[in-house]
């Protein structure tokens, strides 16, 4: 077998415009058309957009560039170098644990690939209740039909591993729907190691598909550059550009600050680093809306121990889903939830499991017959639920404060039982969901029981999340969001949001493909403005 | 230590915590030496993983005391470079957590653990992971947490664990 040809080495081979900033010793002005803060989901797919408009575009990337031929599968290599805080980052209260990518690509390098469409429910929702008149399904389709092509977003034909398959079975002995879910992949080998960053290349994340295509047109990227502020010029300055952008190595550090000079700036720092970025800004934030309802999809978790091998950590992650405890539900009522099955590897299993000593080992040692779902709470649609908001520490890094009430406790209740039943009927010997009180249960029965009289409480429930949102929400009118439907900055116009901040509430779904057709759509337009109406290529 | 006293202690123990970390973050800075204090932190982190990892561990850490010194200084070792690669305000208060541990009366405060960590009972280290672990305090039970995901993220990142767990590790690929 030949070995994998890596386009990133290639790219900088050919010459790629690619500056890490770690190594320079003097500050630097850089200039551009456009500067995209972010390579992730939001800032890849305006790469591409804007650079093939012919628009000079700098990339900010504050954490590493890797490729596939670092990518080792090995937990104790990717946590640090591509999570933000080695894939340990907490809420305020360290309640719940943030899995964030901070690396060339964002979390699309170190994603499971699951790839749904904004569901319907969610758009009538922003539509109906928040005035979003510009999200409709189709509006949107061609959008979605487009980014689909690029990243070869398609159904997974592959039977899915056992750990999914339970998913599945239990879901059809309980008379529940279920589904395999679409995946952003090209000849993927089902190896399973997605989260490690993907060895073969066939996850189509911005790693290797945007990113490479806007750095092939001439784009430059600045990596190991954090964005510390925007700071607007002077009036009467003659350049073009009304702001600068200021970079540190690392916020907190004050070594030599760079600055990038832009007529235009596209803020796609994920949905706890762009609210920071226009906190430090002391951006214009008239009706105090700034940072405020972040989503996360809080998550619960449940162990299950089977009879037979189930292997977790092989073959792809996440490839059904069952949406029952959604769709039966009213949106707006107490909080519905998505079930789906995350890989299990030695870590992210040891860490994740309650408990210590002996019983904690008696779980590691079931290590290959665990199966694992995940309920992800669809929250920012129940009047009740408010989501968390982003504050600067004093040393003005980020944090989210994300409190967790009722809404969502009622919410890892149903979970709870939702999964444990659905377990049991999968032939489960033993179910667990991840909480400090709980021992293993026998039964559906004594599940049933002691969940009922289960205390939930922060710290006791193990919530962990991989997708957060909001923060920037857009909106019709500008009292009540801080950009409007186009991604604009509602009082700063030569700024714009272009990632998961801008949603007004969580999507319900995993959602990189929400990221990829909505930035899409507001990239084409914000292209077309600032090369003066010259139609854009759409990817 | 009842439910009463053991509340008693966590409220001077928050408050604790929060002096404690001051103090221990003022008794650090004298030291000018960057090299000399991550050499303090890390002999600190190697004393208390010491004590409470073969509890955490129990019934995977090795019994053999040739195989466990080995292990345990590994992965102390490996718990100093996973708080190394935190941001600095995360570090600062895993730094300040041990930092606060090692201080013999916070200590007995705040675990009810009598001696020092060399000398520690293992029924009193397993007492206080239990009492933190379930304590009504956001500071306690966090604190355990820290020290639960340190330690297993720290273990099982390690390929010689995974055999345990019948795990071959990743497929070969090239």
């Amino acid at each position: 077998m030949t070995a994998i040809a890596d386009p990133i080495r290639e790219g900088l081979a050919r010459g790629w415009r690619v500056i890490d900033a770690s190594t320079l010793n003097d500050a630097q002005a850089f200039e551009a058309d456009v500067c995209i803060v972010g390579t992730g989901a939001g800032g890849g797919i305006a790469a591409e957009v804007l650079t093939r408009a012919g628009l000079d575009v700098i990339l900010i990337e504050e954490g590493p560039l890797k490729s596939s031929s670092d990518f080792k599968m090995r937990e104790a290599d990717a946590y640090p170098q591509l999570y933000q805080e080695s894939a340990a980052r907490k809420t305020l209260d360290k309640a719940i644990n943030i899995l964030q990518g901070r690396c060339v690509g964002g979390s699309t390098t170190v994603n499971w690939t699951s790839s749904f469409r904004t569901p319907p429910t969610t758009l009538a929702f922003w539509r109906d209740r928040l005035g979003l008149d510009r999200f409709s399904d189709d509006a949107l389709r061609p959008w979605f039909e487009s980014v689909e092509k690029r990243l070869s977003i398609a159904p997974w034909a592959i039977p899915p591993n056992r750990n999914n398959e339970l998913l599945s079975i239990g879901a059809a002995r309980l008379g529940i729907s279920s589904a395999a879910i679409r995946r952003n992949v090209k000849d993927c080998w089902n190896i399973g190691y997605c989260g490690m960053g993907c060895p073969t290349n066939a996850k189509q994340s911005m790693l290797v598909t945007t990113i490479p295509a806007a750095l092939d047109a001439g784009a430059k990227l600045v990596v190991n550059a954090a964005a510390l502020r925007l700071v607007k010029r002077p009036a009467g300055t003659r350049e073009s550009a009304t702001m600068h952008l200021e970079l540190l190595p690392r916020i907190g550090t004050t070594t030599a600050t760079h600055i990038v000079r832009a007529r235009h700036f596209v803020l796609a720092a994920g949905a706890i680093g762009t609210p920071a970025i226009l906190l430090r800004s002391n951006a214009p934030d008239p009706h105090g809306l700034l940072g405020t309802r972040t989503f996360l999809h809080p998550a619960v978790i449940s162990a299950a121990l089977m009879s037979e091998p189930v292997h977790a950590h092989a073959g792809a992650p996440q490839t059904v889903y069952s949406d029952h405890f959604l769709d039966s539900v009213a949106v707006d009522g107490p909080i519905g939830f998505k079930l789906e099955a995350p890989p299990l590897h030695p870590v992210i299993f040891s860490t994740t499991m309650a408990g210590y000593g002996a019983q904690h080992a008696k779980l590691m040692k079931e290590f290959n017959n665990t199966h694992v779902l995940l309920s992800l709470l669809r929250d920012g649609f129940n009047p009740e639920s408010h989501g968390g908001r982003v504050v600067l520490r004093d040393d003005r890094w980020p944090v989210l404060d994300y409190p967790l009430d009722e809404t969502i406790f009622d919410g890892v209740r149903r979970s709870y039982l939702a999964m444990a039943e659905l377990q049991f009927a999968a032939g489960a010997r033993e179910v667990l969901p991840v909480h400090e009180d709980v021992l293993p249960y026998r039964t559906w029965d004594e599940a049933r029981k002691s969940i009922a009289g289960l205390h939930l409480r922060p710290l006791s429930t193990r919530i962990v999340s991989a997708h957060v949102m909001g923060g920037c929400a857009m909106s019709a009118e500008a009292r009540r969001g801080v950009v409007d439907q186009s991604g604009r900055h509602h009082q700063w116009s030569a700024v714009s949001v272009a990632d998961g901040s801008i949603f007004p509430t969580s999507i319900g779904a995993n959602p990189q493909l929400s990221i990829y057709a909505i930035v899409a759509r507001l990239a084409t337009e914000l292209a077309a403005e600032l090369t003066g109406g010259k139609r854009a290529a759409m990817i | 230590m009842n439910r009463r006293q053991f509340i008693q202690a966590g409220v001077v123990g928050g408050a604790a915590l929060a002096a404690g970390g001051a103090w221990f973050v003022w008794r650090d800075r004298d030291r000018s030496d960057p090299q000399r204090v991550q050499v303090k932190q890390q002999e600190r982190i190697d004393r208390i993983i010491g004590a409470i990892a073969p509890v955490i561990l129990l019934g995977t850490l090795p019994e053999d005391p040739q195989a466990r010194a080995p292990a345990l200084k590994r992965l102390s070792t490996d718990v100093g470079d996973v708080i190394a690669h935190f941001t600095p305000p995360v570090q600062k208060e895993v730094y300040e957590l041990f930092g606060l541990l090692d201080i013999g009366i916070a200590r007995r405060l705040l675990t009810g653990v009598s001696s020092d960590w060399s000398q520690a009972d293992r029924a009193e280290i397993s007492a206080f992971l239990d009492q933190w672990r379930h304590s009504r305090f956001e500071m306690l039970q966090s604190g355990y947490h820290a020290l639960h995901d340190l330690v297993f993220g720290a273990w099982y990142a390690s390929d010689a664990t995974w055999g345990e767990l019948a795990y071959a590790g990743p497929p070969v690929i090239q």
